[in-house]
């Protein structure tokens, strides 16, 4: 594992931000800890990154133990929070020169890193003028070359894309697939469910410090109740049939349509077309609907995301 | 896994941001602009407007005042400077880069070094400035080169001492306004000391603070110094508190930082 988190918790003051974690990330894939503003995602990842130091519970990141070894941590990981941490003053290129030096790459190396970043950010055009001048989703980028200038193990990544519009995001999707490609381990946090759903490998649910749930995408859908298996008929008579047949099933807005209650298994489907063909029972066209992760969120916290979570 | 070699490198990251900090500067000029402004508009109103009557006081006209207050001047634009780093501190606390730092594997202290080498650096360029405007003025100093390196020498150990003061101020305040105001002792108390009038004319318990106070050694110390005139014990007084001073405003500086 290349995070190892067990009952991690931090409180400040009366204030119970982390109620005992436990995390594993294995390496080479993305994590990401979902939740609302203030479950806890922020401190998590200010923990794990030597930034902030736990009450209780263990933690060992890159083979390091948190606690003990904080500078080893430090040189394996590399961090982009959700403020921005680049020195505006300087120009984009001077910001990535100074990390530069500061992991020692040498002169030549040091220009070669750099020119290389600023072209795969797509920077190199903005490259001399200073970041006050940068918009959002360049100062974000910039943020994140400046993470990498050092090759670190592991990256966290403390709500990415928050801000960003919507080129923003998808291009900020696709650059951390390709670090995953390369074989970096992400922890990712976000309050967005579809960029959970669209990098993570696996997910947790984090809320009021506690982890909720956690899985793949497809895992926390699965146990969700609302999947339902969506069955269009040619005819009232086929309808009618497939409704003595299978009794769970319930009628649709739709006149020609039937819902029926399914975990979305492909033994459950299996059964379900057996029934239906042992009976002859003319099927139009059949859906699969599972819960997207609003459902997800909806069902661990109580709580509607609309409430909570931003899309 | 091996275990990479951590070894760091405080001299090579304090170097790369001492050029942070020489760019910042370059970047914000005003900056140092007004830290340079104060002293030049004090020593304009203390030879033109109250030399002639401070310098009767002494015994002789405007001229004979340009040489006593010119010490003064000069000690408070290290002042003035050192003032701006509690600012620029407490600025750059504010921003996300120093998280960045704080999470990368550096030598923790360079932050802060490399904002007291860049201001000691900024002071002295701001000491060669004002020292100018001071020879224009009527300021006529009598050291030999000697006198002058020592001066210089000096002045960079008064800087460090105050720099390290100021950082700890910057860090210590929760907002850049109050790291601002902070420091302003530093400015006033040169006043009350030997820096402007000497001490005797001062009532008993006013001459009691002003001879004890660090700022006197220190501003005999330059004043014999830029003059030529026997300085006796009191560079080592004011040594020993530059000394003390920079001790604690490391290791306070240090206890703020790593909180």
């Amino acid at each position: 594992m290349t995070i190892a988190v067990t009952g991690l918790r931090k409180s400040f003051g009366d204030q119970v931000v982390l109620d005992g974690i436990d995390l594993s990330v294995p390496a080479g894939t993305v994590f990401s800890l979902l939740g609302a503003n203030g479950a806890g995602k922020t401190t998590t990842v200010k923990i794990l990154s030597t930034l902030l130091g736990a009450d209780a519970g263990d933690a060992r990141v890159a083979g390091h133990d948190l606690a003990r070894e904080p500078d080893a941590v430090r040189a394996a990981i590399g961090v982009t929070g959700q403020f921005s941490a680049v020195d505006k003053l300087l120009t984009g290129a001077e910001n990535l020169r100074l990390m530069a030096d500061l992991h020692h790459l040498g002169k030549s190396a040091g220009r070669r890193r750099v020119a290389e970043l600023l072209d795969q950010f797509d920077l190199a055009e903005a490259a001399g003028k200073p970041v006050s001048s940068y918009s959002g989703g360049m100062t974000r980028r910039l943020d994140l070359a400046m993470t990498l200038v050092g090759s670190p193990e592991v990256i966290f990544l403390d709500e990415p894309t928050t801000g960003l519009d919507p080129r923003g995001r998808r291009d900020m999707w696709q650059i951390v697939r390709d670090l995953v490609a390369g074989g970096v381990t992400i922890f990712l946090t976000t309050q967005y469910l579809d960029e959970a759903d669209e990098l993570a490998d696996r997910i947790a649910v984090l809320d009021h410090g506690r982890v909720v749930a956690e899985g793949t995408a497809e895992e926390l859908k699965r146990r969700i109740p609302g999947g339902h298996v969506r069955l269009r008929f040619a005819g009232e008579q086929d309808r009618d049939a497939a409704l003595g047949i299978l009794g769970e099933a319930s009628r649709d807005n739709d006149a020609l349509v039937l819902r029926v209650p399914s975990d979305g298994s492909l033994g459950a489907l299996k059964t379900l077309i057996d029934r239906l063909d042992d009976r002859s029972v003319a099927v139009d066209e059949l859906s699969l609907h599972t819960p997207d992760l609003d459902d997800v969120f909806l069902a661990l916290t109580g709580r509607p995301t609309d409430e909570k979570v931003t899309r | 896994m091996t275990t990479p070699a951590l070894t760091v490198h405080p001299l090579r990251d304090s170097a790369t941001m001492l050029r942070r900090n020489l760019k910042r500067m370059q970047r914000y000029p005003s900056m140092t602009a007004t830290l340079i402004l104060m002293p030049v508009v004090f020593l304009l109103l203390f030879v033109y407007v109250l030399g002639g009557t401070l310098g009767a006081g002494l015994g002789g006209g405007r001229a004979e005042y340009a040489n006593y207050v010119a010490p003064a001047i000069i000690l408070m634009t290290v002042m003035s400077t050192v003032q701006g780093t509690a600012i620029s501190i407490a600025m750059d606390m504010t921003e996300g880069i120093i998280a960045r730092f704080r999470t990368m594997h550096i030598a923790r202290v360079s932050v802060l070094t490399g904002h007291v080498l860049g201001s000691i650096l900024q002071a002295m360029f701001a000491v060669a400035i004002v020292t100018g405007v001071a020879l224009l003025v009527g300021f006529r100093p009598h050291a030999d080169l000697l006198g002058w390196l020592a001066t210089a020498g000096f002045l960079v150990a008064v800087a460090l001492a105050f720099v390290w003061l100021c950082v700890a101020l910057g860090l210590a305040a929760k907002t850049v306004e109050t790291a601002s105001n902070t420091p302003m002792p530093l400015v006033l108390l040169p006043f009350l000391g030997s820096g402007f009038v000497p001490t005797d004319s001062m009532p008993a318990g006013l001459r009691w603070f002003a001879e004890y106070q660090p700022f006197t050694p220190i501003i005999e110390t330059l004043r014999g110094l830029l003059m030529a005139e026997p300085v006796g014990n009191k560079p080592w007084i004011a040594l020993a508190w530059c000394a003390a001073i920079a001790l604690g405003g490391y290791l306070w500086s240090k206890r703020l930082y790593n909180r």
